[in-house]
């Protein structure tokens, strides 16, 4: 329903007489699509681009739909995410990880939840993707993702020390238009177990540890890009081990209100069950 | 894996402290750029004459967009395309010169916004399309004329 609605208002933003403040004035794909935690960016790594369609002169917004569908266990994202003037991005994605007939093996009991909420901001600090092509240095923005897990009973029973948590990271982006190529690097800061769905900290490592994030992307065509992720993610809990997560992706850009994302992601072991990977669809709808 | 993540993130903090330092000043061709190296680009475009039907299907394109065509009510647009083949055929690594103005001084005047300047990138895009110029071989054009943006925009 939300996304029917929102679609409609960008069709209408996007039109000849459309008010200056949703101009949709950017190239197409040149935002990013929504990574799984609700950010501009790829499906795992976030983006240093500000999501939507917007200018600098103007707002962009979206929203998104993303599934992910494991041996073990299912997870469901959505959420709605604003791009003001080109500089700042705001997020919020209610996440869904279902351990469907794995919760009663876990002993959670059979379709068991966790649901967690992430709020995410993101700040341009300088660079621009697209136009700085004869610059050697790419798009640089800040972010921090605050992040709260429903489940703070379990996540201490399993040795998480905290069911909410901040992950900070700072994202570098460049289009290489010569090459067709987009390259992204993100280093990020963060306590989260398993993206925080099994809560911050842990037995095994509390502190804060950097991890990495990289996307590479080829433009197929001005509406299609293909690419490959990998995500580092720590491994805090001594109940089970955490592992590195990769993706390989495909961005179809119908045009500026619509996109789908197909995924073939590996997100490692999770909570003592191995070999987590399967498809991941995301759909975005915005301007 | 540690290794590599205090390698990004140094590589990012560089990155970020010299990133905003002042570029060295260049001085640049009336046409905006340099030419890219070569004629593989010029054949992609199909030489002159695919040139010259690009910007055939180009200008009356620009000047019936809703967004940007207000803009050019007072150009002379016969001017405009001739100088548009010369460019393009100059920086594509064609055997032309451009005898036009200096893309700043053209355009500062006009209070043009990021807007105008990807709505005109979109429609030669569309033009370059219906000449059948590969992909790879437009973005080639492309990376040449984004950085134009810091001299045509000014609004
Ligand atoms: C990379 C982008 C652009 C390139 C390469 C470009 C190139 C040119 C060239 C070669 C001329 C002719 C110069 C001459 O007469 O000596 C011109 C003139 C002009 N351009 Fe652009 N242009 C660009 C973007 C834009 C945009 C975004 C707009 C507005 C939507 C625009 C509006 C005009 C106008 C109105 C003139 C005529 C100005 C006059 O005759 O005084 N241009 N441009």
């Amino acid at each position: 329903m939300l996304v029917a609605g929102l679609t409609a208002l960008a069709g209408s933003a996007s039109a000849a007489d459309a008010p200056a403040l949703f101009d949709s004035g950017r190239l197409l794909l040149t935002g990013g699509v929504s990574t799984v935690e609700g950010s501009g960016g790829g499906g795992l790594a976030s983006w240093a681009t500000i999501t939507g369609y917007g200018t600098r002169d103007s707002v962009g917004a979206n929203v998104h739909g993303t599934y992910v569908n494991l041996p073990d266990y299912e997870l469901r994202a959505y959420g709605v995410a604003v791009g003001f003037y080109d500089r700042v991005e705001v997020s919020y994605t209610r996440q869904q990880f279902d351990t469907g007939s794995t919760g009663a093996k876990l002993g959670l009991g059979s379709g068991f939840t966790f649901d967690q909420d992430i709020v995410g901001v993101k700040v341009k600090l300088f660079g621009d993707a697209v136009y700085d092509q004869d610059r050697w240095y790419p798009q640089v923005s800040v972010g921090a993702q605050y992040k709260k897990n429903d489940k703070g009973a379990i996540v201490h029973a399993v040795g998480g020390k905290d069911d909410s948590g901040v992950d900070y990271y700072v994202a570098a982006t460049k289009l290489f238009l010569n090459q067709s190529v987009l390259l992204n690097g993100t280093v990020r800061l963060t306590k989260a177990n398993q993206f925080g769905l099994l809560g911050f900290g842990g037995d095994k490592h509390n502190d804060y540890s950097a991890q990495f994030e990289g996307s590479a992307a080829y433009l197929l065509n001005k509406h299609l890009a293909i690419g490959v992720e990998a995500r580092t993610k720590p491994d805090n809990l001594g109940f089970a081990k955490e592992q590195d997560s990769y993706d390989v992706f495909a961005a179809y850009a119908l045009n500026k209100n619509l996109s789908v994302t197909a995924a073939y992601v590996d997100l490692g072991s999770i909570a003592t069950f191995k070999d987590q990977h399967g498809f991941y669809i995301s759909l975005q709808a915005g301007f | 894996m540690h290794r590599l993540t205090t390698l990004a993130l140094g590589a990012t903090l560089i990155l970020a402290a010299t990133g905003a330092a002042a570029q060295a000043p260049m001085v640049m061709p009336a046409a905006g750029a340099t030419p890219i190296a070569g004629d593989a680009v010029y054949k992609a475009f199909h030489e002159q004459a695919g040139i010259q039907r690009i910007m055939d299907d180009f200008v009356p394109r620009i000047t019936s967009d809703p967004r940007i065509k207000d803009r050019f009510a007072t150009t002379n647009l016969d001017r405009l395309k001739l100088m548009l083949v010369q460019q393009v055929c100059y920086l594509t690594g064609g055997p032309c010169q451009y005898t036009g103005r200096d893309m700043k001084e053209v355009h500062s005047s006009l209070g043009l916004q990021n807007l105008d300047f990807n709505a005109l990138a979109e429609d030669l895009q569309f033009s370059m399309d219906k000449e059948k110029v590969s992909f790879p071989a437009q973005n080639q054009l492309l990376a040449k004329l984004a950085p134009m943006q810091r001299a045509i925009v000014t609004k």
